[in-house]
């Protein structure tokens, strides 16, 4: 133990001692990756060669897989949407121009299906972000057990689509579901869940509550750990309570976070797919028999492989991009917006 | 205090990891729980690898028949992939096709697809008739798997012979006939006859039941009887001229606005439900849908089902194997298909999973599970279904007649049935629905 610090305070020593000779440079020098002298050898070329692509060749897997499974079939896509193309005559493509788009524009078929995207996208995130916000508060507080809280929280998120779903569609059963069995002791008609507009609506926003509800809230809950404990302390010590100290203080600090989640849901929202389909049960691509949830994505995916009309179905893939897009750039404007006022 | 803090928070980091992955998992577990994987193709060991493409439940692992085959071709294995749902196995299958690769040795295809896959797919299968004894299966089957130069690309499996499936308590207790010779007899020739058989039950119901489970499987039922569905024999649209879709149309509208049915959808969780429950009384029935009732009323039905002849004689459902020509192996898997499609393994099919064979000379030694007979109340069900079987009109199938049908039945039935609209209004939604579909 002394030897080793002997040892070491001989080292800086010596160092100090000496500084800029020609050992310590070096070893230094060594130390950093320098190049051996000698421009133009074999081996400086190498490292210079080496600096330059290294980052190219470690960026390169994820745009080569983004290039072969995202851009590729992005622009192919766009491509299709120009043509008439039959999923079971692949070959044979015509091109048709802009009419897949126009028939989609006049389509009710689609515009339908865009409501309910809207619809049902507004009804599931708002109400899913207030309550993450609201439990993740709750959470930050000092719990007993409170691991086990955070967890829980997420194994909602950490179940499949398929499976969440299918129980719901259990609870929401028409005859005999739970939903309607408890609604019955409370004096309400039975719903129709599936084929009523609303109720159906409803009950696929529900799962996707359910689902993400807590996966928001852990996200909510990381950004409020990192507000700093002293802001709590001086609010207190100013008299604000727990509720204007969530308003004043975590609110304002977590206005970033919140903006991503709002994002993140959105697009989420705008892709729904899988809960639609399952809730539906048999042919779940309508999006029920008056195509009352269909959201853009299952109307895609009947347009696509149930009917196989593949051109128009990529118009509809593409207008969805579009769509996105749009939802991207307002998200944008209006971030700009609260970080001027801020 | 706050190293215990510290150890929570790497805790719920970690927990955080773990459920995230398990949700990755969960998620690549989802897309794969078709079942399906890609052929290994390869003949490790001299041993020839075969796969076998299907959908739902085929029923030859059920019977054994894959080790029976093995046992007397040491030199082959064979390997069935199963995708659950036909709506997602087809389009797959579709696309394999055409890339020419990825496709199965052998490769199954539903009636309800075997239209486009003759007049679009043709040249993507083996022909297998010059192969087979064709007579073997009944004409019509073979007929919808050949192209219009005479290539058979499929050969015919199972077929859907309809009955009509009836609880005897439930009849009993509506002061009806419960014997299922006069029952068919009451009904015989036309759907809109077993209608008022159910309007008679409606009368004096037992509380909570209805006569039949959803307008959409009368609909299905009638049709499965007619020659002349959504197109005509050179492959024109006919479907809203066609006196086919215009009887079904009616006996199951009558249906729809009478309150009989008990307004579910097939094969639906709900609709598994009603079985156990007793929720309806009869509900048309193709030989393979025996199996299914027997599984999901459980113990509760047994002796309670009887099966009488359905009003006509009908087809629903039932299917083809066949070989890709883009196979490795498409010699052993000729002959594997070939076994498959015989009568004698057929006939071991039925006897397990009551798939009802298309060859009738199966017909004779038909022997169903004594599970099954016992459940059925001894109905003799062989005789019923290949009666049926041998009198059903050749049907004419088009390339899009799986999503007009859809159309029909779920969207333009369902309307009418679930909420409340006129039968004008149902066909009027179906109708543009349709149009969509074809692209009009």
């Amino acid at each position: 133990m002394t030897s080793s610090k002997q040892a070491l305070a001989r080292s800086a020593t010596s160092a100090d001692a000496a500084p800029g000779s020609q050992p310590g440079a070096a070893r230094r020098a060594d130390g950093r990756g320098t190049p051996p002298p000698g421009p133009g050898s074999w081996r400086s070329r190498l490292y210079r060669w080496d600096m330059k692509a290294s980052p190219y060749a470690f960026v390169a897997p994820f745009f080569i897989f983004f290039g072969a499974f995202g851009l590729i079939p992005l622009l192919y896509t766009a491509w299709y949407s120009l043509h008439n193309v039959q999923l079971s005559n692949l070959d044979q493509q015509t091109w048709v121009g802009l009419d897949n788009y126009k028939n989609l524009m006049s389509s009710d078929f689609f515009w339908g299906a865009l409501q309910n995207t809207f619809t049902i996208g507004v009804i599931s995130t708002v109400p899913q972000l207030l309550m993450a916000l609201g439990i993740a508060h709750l959470l930050n507080y000092k719990l007993r057990g409170s691991t086990v809280w955070r967890v829980v929280m997420l194994t909602p998120y950490a179940t499949s689509v398929a499976a969440a779903t299918l129980v719901f569609v259990l609870l929401y059963s028409w005859d005999g579901g739970m939903i309607n069995w408890l609604l019955h002791f409370i004096g309400v008609d039975p719903v129709n869940w599936r084929e009523s507009t609303w109720g159906s609506q409803f009950a696929v926003s529900s799962i996707v509550i359910w689902r993400w509800t807590g996966y928001n809230a852990l996200i909510y809950l990381a950004a409020m750990q990192a507000i700093p404990a002293d802001l709590y302390e001086s609010a207190s010590l100013d008299g604000a309570g727990r509720w204007q100290q969530f308003r004043h203080v975590t609110i304002p600090m977590l206005r970033p976070t919140i903006l991503f989640t709002v994002v993140v849901s959105t697009i989420g929202a705008t892709q729904l797919f899988g809960e639609p389909l399952l809730f539906g049960g048999v042919s779940g691509s309508k999006g029920g028999s008056e195509h009352q949830y269909q959201t853009l994505g299952l109307y895609m995916y009947d347009q696509g492989w149930i009917i196989g009309n593949l051109g128009k179905a990529s118009a509809i893939a593409w207008t969805m991009f579009l769509i996105l897009l749009i939802v991207a750039a307002i998200n944008l404007l209006i971030n700009r917006r609260l970080r001027k006022t801020q | 205090m706050r190293t215990s803090t510290r150890g929570s928070r790497r805790l719920m980091a970690l927990a955080a990891v773990a459920a995230l992955t398990t949700g990755l998992l969960a998620g690549c577990a989802e897309d794969s729980d078709d079942g399906s994987s890609d052929s290994d193709g390869g003949s490790g060991g001299g041993k020839t690898t075969l796969t076998i493409g299907t959908f739902g439940v085929f029923g030859y692992k059920q019977a054994g028949l894959y080790d029976e085959y093995m046992k007397q071709h040491p030199d082959i294995t064979i390997k069935e992939n199963v995708t659950t749902r036909t709506d997602v196995y087809w389009p797959k299958t579709l696309t394999r096709l055409q890339a020419g690769a990825g496709t199965d040795d052998i490769q199954a295809i539903e009636v309800g697809n075997v239209a486009e896959a003759v007049q679009t797919q043709g040249d993507k299968f083996v022909d297998l008739g010059k192969d087979v004894d064709k007579s073997q299966w009944l004409d019509w089957k073979t007929a919808q798997a050949t192209t219009k130069d005479g290539k058979t690309i499929g050969l015919g499996t199972d077929i859907g012979p309809m009955a009509v499936c009836y609880r005897k308590d439930l009849f009993k207790a509506a002061g009806l006939e419960t014997d299922r010779t006069k029952l068919a007899a009451q009904w015989k020739g036309d759907w809109s006859k077993y209608v008022d058989v159910g309007k008679d039950y409606m009368k004096k119901a037992p509380k909570g039941t209805k006569f039949v489970d959803s307008a959409a499987s009368v609909y299905n039922a009638a049709l499965g009887g007619e020659s002349e569905r959504y197109y005509d024999k050179d492959g024109n649209v006919v479907w809203d001229k066609s006196d086919g879709v215009k009887t079904a149309w009616d006996a199951s509208m009558k249906v729809a606005t009478s309150n009989m049915s008990a307004k579910l959808k097939q094969f639906d969780k709900p609709w598994d439900q009603a079985f156990a429950n007793g929720g309806f009384a009869t509900v048309a029935c193709p030989a393979w849908m025996l199996g299914y009732i027997q599984e999901k009323s459980g113990d509760s039905g047994k002796g309670k089902w009887d099966v009488a002849a359905a009003p006509t004689a009908a087809n629903w459902g039932g299917s083809f194997i066949g070989v890709p020509t883009a196979g490795k192996h498409q010699k052993e898997a000729v002959a594997l298909a070939k076994w498959l499609t015989a009568p004698e393994q057929q006939a071991k099919v039925f006897g397990k999973q009551a798939s009802f064979p298309s060859t009738p000379s199966a017909y004779a030694s038909l022997k169903p599970q004594a599970a099954t007979t016992t459940f059925f109340s001894n109905a003799p069900i062989t005789q019923i279904f290949s009666d049926s079987a041998k009198t059903i009109p050749t049907q004419i199938f088009g390339v899009k007649d799986q999503p007009i049908n859809t159309a029909i039945s779920d969207i333009g039935i369902l309307q009418v049935e679930q909420k409340g609209k006129t039968p004008e209004q149902g066909w009027d939604a179906a109708s543009k629905e349709i149009k969509d579909v074809l692209g009009q």
